[in-house]
């Protein structure tokens, strides 16, 4: 079988439904490419082999009982291995956060996003790598070291879902859970070469996600193809009532049996997007593809989004203030690291100081003088106001088109240490992606070339709220046409084969 | 709108921020996030120039209200589950240092 094909989510569920191949057999090759490339990549903080075979088990059970009597339709993700990023819990498997302050928490209960892939019968094999609570853009904040990116080892991944990109992008799993604060899915999905989605704000719940900036935070799905992330999207998306962001909107069924077509679709270029200080490669292979979708039927229209060069100084004060005030829980009292102090505010002070990495603190640093008296109306209120702008930016762009097409990110991979010294430098990779979070519109990062380099380099569409079909079926389109999400990194190839 | 004026933090400020959030910085901590904090800050700056007279502040972009759950008892975790992950626990309790002497 041919290694890529072998890992679309749809071939391996025709393929366990008809019994030619089983879930421990798919469970384990999982688990082999993850201990043959996991010294290179570090792709996960936490490896769940035991439960993952027991779970595969428990799937061919249900898959045999199914093939004897076929009343109700069969689950399309029961038996397919995925991996969850570590900011998500799963009860009884330790959840990091990518921090040594919480090294040995055990959640005592099951996010869920998570349970609802269990509850499809989908085998947990690992909690991938993050940048430490997820801040971060290139998985290099992580307290227990970088993830690798499989295209080229002395780059990034991107970040913070880096280890879930990685995951996917290496073939160890055919899908991956991340989460996008403010592109921490789709950066690092473009940084691999692979598909990935944040959904609309609210959308799927975020029960068991360990909070950064709760205005923003999303849970996204990463895949081989738009089809695949989609089929993870639909099951993990719908209301919750553990989480009161969560809306009560119904969940698309997308089935990509139909004739996908882009035909009159409206697609958006907002030139705040396509600026100098990209990339050369990036802007060129973008707008290949844009013009590849013009020649499928495609409406393009220049839209223009002009509060974008605000973008980057409105998100980081707001999700730096939203961080200051989530992980001020961290203080050695109820869960996670405690220094032996007499005093108890030396106690929390110690405690969060040696157990926080460098980046959480200058956040947290940075989020606290935005919020501290005297400097609120000016940082952290005005960024509200200006939020507002973006947001209408959004809501006007989207009256004429139906699709919003730009670069993920302005440069391909950069490499590890490139950025470490320089916050700003490294906060501005995420200057096309930011934005979304901000409006709250959903975003899907898919794989439209390679740069000069050998890089691949990633196309984001945006939509409206709730518009996550339309991205998904336009990108299955253009997945249809193209075979960039098909190209896999040598090293992922079985050994003997290039 | 209030003016801020391209600034550097300086080293108590720096001291009074981390007093705020609980954190105790090293020398070197102390010099490099005065450096890039008051990068950062400068950076924002830029934000001072948008005219926001009259513009709502957005705090949540949820397009309707959510909606209150009834008000019924739910089981939570128990008592032993929530003390599992303690760093130190007595009595059903976290146990802390001294409050007060």
């Amino acid at each position: 079988m041919n290694p890529t094909e072998s890992l679309s989510l749809h071939s391996m569920s025709v393929a366990l439904q008809a019994g030619q191949v089983s879930s421990r057999e798919l469970t384990s090759e999982a688990l082999q490419q993850m201990q043959r490339l996991e010294p290179q990549v570090h792709a996960f903080l936490t490896t769940t082999a035991e439960l993952a075979l027991s779970q595969a088990d428990q799937a061919d059970q249900q898959l045999a009982d199914w093939r004897k009597n076929k009343t109700a339709p069969c689950s399309p993700l029961l038996g397919i291995p995925v991996a969850i990023k570590d900011v998500l819990t799963l009860a009884g498997v330790r959840c990091t956060c990518g921090s040594r302050i919480l090294e040995n928490f055990v959640p005592p209960y099951t996010a869920t996003s998570v349970q609802r892939l269990l509850d499809a019968g989908m085998i947990i094999v690992g909690k991938t790598n993050t940048d430490e609570f997820a801040m971060g853009s290139s998985t290099e904040n992580s307290a227990y070291g970088p993830t690798k990116n499989p295209w080229d080892l002395t780059r990034v991944p991107g970040g913070t879902s880096g280890g879930s990109a990685a995951a996917v992008s290496a073939r160890m799993v055919g899908a991956a859970i991340g989460t996008d604060t403010g592109g921490s899915v789709r950066q690092p999905a473009a940084f691999c070469g692979v598909t990935g989605l944040k959904p609309t704000y609210g959308r799927v719940s975020r029960y068991g996600l360990v909070a950064y900036g709760s205005s923003l935070d999303s849970v996204g799905a990463l895949g081989l193809s738009a089809e695949d992330v989609a089929l993870l999207f639909c099951q993990m998306a719908g209301f919750d009532a553990r989480d009161a962001t969560s809306m009560q909107m119904p969940v698309p069924q997308m089935d990509f049996a139909e004739n996908t077509s882009l035909r009159g679709l409206k697609i958006g270029i907002p030139d705040e997007y396509f600026i100098p200080g990209t990339h050369a490669d990036v802007a060129n292979t973008v707008q290949a593809a844009i013009a590849q979708m013009e020649a499928q039927g495609a409406e393009i229209r220049r839209v223009s989004l002009p509060h974008t060069e605000y973008a980057l100084p409105v998100y980081y004060l707001i999700a730096s203030a939203e961080a200051s005030a989530n992980l001020a829980r961290y203080d050695g009292v109820r869960y996670g690291l405690r220094e032996p102090e007499e005093q108890i505010l030396e106690m929390y002070r110690q405690s969060r100081s040696v157990g926080f990495g460098s980046e959480v603190k200058r956040r947290i640093m940075l989020g606290t003088y935005a919020l501290s008296a005297g400097y609120y109306d000016a940082y952290y209120g005005q960024a509200q106001k200006v939020r507002t702008l973006i947001k209408q930016d959004f809501e006007q762009a989207f009256q004429s088109v139906d699709v919003i097409a730009a670069p993920v990110a302005p440069t391909t991979a950069f490499r590890l240490g490139e950025h470490t010294e320089d916050p700003l430098a490294m906060y501005l990779e995420d200057i096309f992606t930011l934005p979304a979070n901000l409006a709250g519109v959903p975003g899907l990062a898919f794989p439209c070339g390679f740069a000069s380099d050998g890089l691949p380099v990633g196309m984001q569409l945006m939509g409206p709220h709730f518009g996550e079909a339309t991205l998904l079926r336009a990108a299955a389109h253009y997945q249809q046409i193209t075979d960039w999400h098909l190209r896999q990194p040598a090293l992922s190839l079985p050994a003997g084969r290039s | 709108m209030v003016i801020i004026e391209p600034m550097s933090l300086t080293h108590e400020e720096v001291d009074h921020i981390a007093q705020l959030a609980r954190l105790s910085l090293t020398q070197e901590e102390r010099d490099r996030y005065c450096e890039q904090l008051s990068a950062i800050l400068d950076y924002a700056a830029r934000l001072q120039s948008v005219d926001t007279h009259a513009i709502p502040p957005t705090s949540t972009v949820l397009l309707t209200r959510s909606l209150l759950r009834a008000d019924e008892a739910h089981h939570g975790l128990s008592t032993e589950e929530v003390l599992k992950n303690a760093p130190a626990a007595e009595n059903n309790q976290f146990r802390v240092p001294p409050v007060m002497e």
